[in-house]
């Protein structure tokens, strides 16, 4: 396997490497895999790089002196997207124990039933008396053991719905496995002619199959979401006197200061003792404009610091954080939700005690006509083999694999088992405003009718700033092709903006009083919050060059790529589409009226959400959920069914049933008409297994099945019902 | 028909040794990475010989 090892043979300190996961969001072919590996190699201290391209992440081993974040530049300057994972987070994901024992019992199945099934042909073809007999016992000898291995999944799953007083669809199975084999032994011993040890291996195989299928989409869609998670690292900076240490978050307590610089999020709820700066609730509560906090104001978990730093003291750490009450309502709120009925499991409630009463029917009936045990058992087994829900086994899987394997390429992870069934339900949707529908990042308005000579200064002390409407006028700046002035002395004013000098005139951009422009009623620098009379609707932050009058640059919040072409390709398809945010009237309406949405609701709080939410459930709508806050992970939670995007926050992301990645919304539309075509294949599958036993279940009552009959009907439902599951990934193929 | 008493063991035995052998590939994580392994392999960073 080429593992490229490490560039520095004369290394003389041999310390204990550590391990680093990078996550490579971007990369896709040969090149770019071993162009990384040899830049990563190339790094003084690293040992070990390989790249998974699967996975799209790199596992490096390295001297301990070399950070993360140094390799993470690394790759950056060479312009590959990387981000650091917490190998802590991915641990609980790595190897994918499950799957690969999954894989080995289906591989031994796979084949006993190959080596089974040849012997059985012998015996339909003509074999007689001992040498049949002989094949029998051979077939006993590999079928017995690998049933016993194989089918342990079955078992489990039998025995815990057994425990609960329920049926479920490992229950026939687990019996038909064991009539067969049973009676099939009974025939063996007395050299009948029917054994059914090839039936009861085709059955486990199959079955696997559709079990193996479930787990892979699954499993994919774990691992990118644990993946999400690990992006996260929870650490806190604490201060002990003077002395900073970095802590993790469960081991904070009330009472403690913590330190929180710009661009981290609040670790606690708690209160500023020291610094001013301005915070980022938009996660929290879907305002767009950041808040200016001080000395003696409490901030929120969750929320983001933008310019200056905070020491915080924690007035409640741990799970009576804010961030853990919202995650209470997330708890309350998926209840409701549990109570969905899958398809498969409708189908189960009336498959189980119907194949079971016929069998009892078939053994009592051919018991009370012949009189004979051994008759009317071998019949029972016949029945229950051939009702055997294989095909009904792999219905679901083998359709849910596709679509999510289709969806997949489209940018979206199915997390959730019932998600797809649930989304083709859907005739609403409501998407927040704030990260969702708009970037949630500012953009400048009126950057071409500004001086260009201003336009460098603004630039020039914007730079020097990581509030967000600082850094709207750095990216306006680069793409205008704007060279920044030369601007001495920049320094930053928390709470307020920058200020410097130019040609000997001190310059600010900012807050509008701080700036000199008291006197213009606008929407300033932080004061949205209070907005709702906000007549503009625009945020704005002004530019003072010595004593002259400001100038004031605007901003608006831009919509996400694909948001305007996501909402008219929903109204195509009939379905309503509402804006439910809780940013002011003015700053919703207007981006109501960009993506063309007419139906908006603005001031919502997170319970009003959700109250919402239940309100249009009630009317008998099926709302998709579409929102990436904090503020939406109730509402995301208690919508029949809901999609995050990956930027958002964890505790939304995990309420989520499916996780968007990438920047663009428009895969959404098509993500419905998806869920729809394929909980119309499940249908058809249900539909063409039923067919198949309508037409060997009379045989098997009848005593005419024999096991040929039985292998025959199974392989072939079996082989028709993937085959129609492949259909939908065929389809994506020709729509390209 | 004694030839079937020498057959069947010596082809059980043939596809064991290829179940034992898929058996080892998958606990070896050789099945981690189809799609880098595939690409891997049009890459002209490594030959028949390993890197020193």
């Amino acid at each position: 396997m080429g593992v490229a090892s490490g560039a520095e043979p004369g290394s003389p300190a041999r310390a204990e490497p550590v391990e680093v996961v990078l996550s490579l969001p971007a990369i896709h072919c040969a090149t770019c895999l071993s162009a990384i590996e040899r830049l990563l190699i190339a790094v003084p201290g690293v040992r070990q790089a390989r790249v998974n391209l699967t996975l799209k992440r790199a596992h490096i081993k390295a001297a301990p002196s070399v950070g993360a974040a140094h390799l993470v530049s690394v790759l950056q300057q060479a312009g590959h997207e990387a981000y650091e994972l917490d190998p802590a987070a991915l641990a609980a994901t790595r190897g994918d124990r499950a799957g690969q024992d999954l894989l080995i019992r289906l591989a031994v199945a796979g084949f006993a039933l190959m080596n089974v099934m040849l012997l059985s042909i012998s015996v339909w073809a003509g074999a007689e008396a001992a040498t049949r007999d002989l094949f029998h016992w051979i077939s006993a000898a590999i079928a017995l053991p690998v049933v016993l291995f194989s089918g342990k999944p079955f078992y489990a799953s039998a025995w815990r719905a057994l425990r609960g007083y329920r049926l479920n669809m490992d229950v026939p199975i687990v019996l038909a496995i064991v009539l067969a084999l049973a009676t099939s032994l009974w025939e063996t011993m007395l050299s009948g002619a029917h054994a059914y040890f090839d039936a009861a291996l085709a059955l486990v195989f199959f079955l696997l199959v559709g079990r193996y299928l479930e787990h892979r989409a699954r499993a994919a869609a774990r691992s990118a979401a644990g993946e999400l998670a690990a992006l996260e690292v929870p650490r806190a900076l604490r201060l002990r006197g003077e002395q900073e240490e970095s802590t993790p978050l469960h081991d904070l307590a009330e009472g403690d200061v913590v330190l929180v610089h710009p661009g981290a999020r609040m670790p606690v709820d708690g209160l500023v003792v020291q610094g001013c700066s301005e915070v980022d609730r938009s996660l929290l509560t879907g305002e767009t404009m950041p808040e200016f906090v001080q000395a003696g104001q409490a901030v929120c978990a969750g929320a983001i610091n933008l310019t200056g730093p905070l020491r915080v003291r924690a007035t409640s750490a741990g799970v009576n954080t804010s961030l853990h009450r919202m995650a209470e309502l997330v708890a309350v709120a998926e209840e409701g939700r549990s109570r969905y009925r899958s398809l498969a499991d409708a189908a189960v409630k009336l498959y189980a005690p119907g194949v079971h009463l016929l069998a009892l029917v078939a053994f009592a009936g051919w018991y009370l006509y012949s009189l004979d045990l051994r008759i009317a058992l071998n019949v029972a087994a016949a029945v229950l083999i051939i009702t055997c829900p294989c095909a009904l086994g792999l219905a679901v899987p083998a359709v849910s694999a596709a679509a999510s394997g289709r969806l997949f390429r489209k940018g979206l992870l199915v997390k959730h088992a019932t998600a797809l069934e649930r989304l083709a339900q859907v005739d609403m949707v409501i998407f927040d405003k704030t990260g969702t529908l708009t970037r949630g990042a500012p953009r400048l308005v009126n950057g071409a009718a500004l001086d260009a000579e201003h336009f460098a200064i603004a630039y020039a002390l914007a730079r020097a700033s990581a509030h967000p409407l600082a850094r709207a006028i750095v990216v306006a700046a680069q793409r205008a092709g704007v060279a920044a002035a030369q601007v001495g002395a920049v320094e930053e004013t928390p709470g307020y903006g920058t200020q410097g000098l130019w040609r000997g005139q001190r310059v600010r951009l900012g807050r509008a009083h701080w700036a000199g422009a008291a006197a213009l009623l606008e929407g300033d620098w932080t004061e949205g919050d209070s907005g709702a009379e906000d007549p503009a609707s625009t945020m704005a932050s002004y530019l003072q060059i010595g004593d002259s009058p400001p100038i004031c640059l605007r901003f608006t919040d831009s919509l996400r790529p694909g948001a305007i072409k996501a909402v008219a390709a929903l109204h195509r398809a009939g379905i309503a589409v509402q804006l439910l945010s809780g940013d002011s009237q003015a700053a919703v309406q207007d981006v109501a009226a960009r993506a063309g949405i007419t139906d908006w609701v603005h001031g919502a709080r997170p319970e009003d959400k959700l109250r919402h939410i239940t309100r249009l459930a009630q009317k008998g709508h099926r709302v998709l959920m579409v929102g990436d806050g904090l503020n939406d992970t109730a509402a995301l939670a208690g919508a029949h069914v809901s999609i995050a995007p990956a930027s958002a926050l964890d505790a939304a992301r995990v309420a989520a049933d499916i996780v968007l990645l990438g920047t663009q919304v428009d895969p959404i539309a098509q993500t419905i008409a998806i869920a729809q075509k394929a909980t119309q294949r499940i249908r058809e599958n249900f539909a063409i297994a039923t067919l198949y036993n309508a037409i060997a279940l009379p045989l098997a009552m009848a005593g005419l099945a024999t096991p040929l009959i039985a292998a025959l009907a199974m392989s072939a439902s079996s082989i028709t019902v993937s085959l129609n599951a492949l259909r939908l990934g065929a389809q994506d193929r020709r729509l390209l | 028909m004694t030839i079937l008493g020498w057959l069947i063991p010596i082809s059980l035995l043939m596809g064991g040794v290829g179940l034992v052998a898929f058996v080892y590939a998958v606990r070896s994580g050789q099945y981690e990475d189809l799609e880098g392994d595939g690409q891997r392999m049009l890459s002209d960073d490594w030959d028949e010989h390993p890197k020193p």
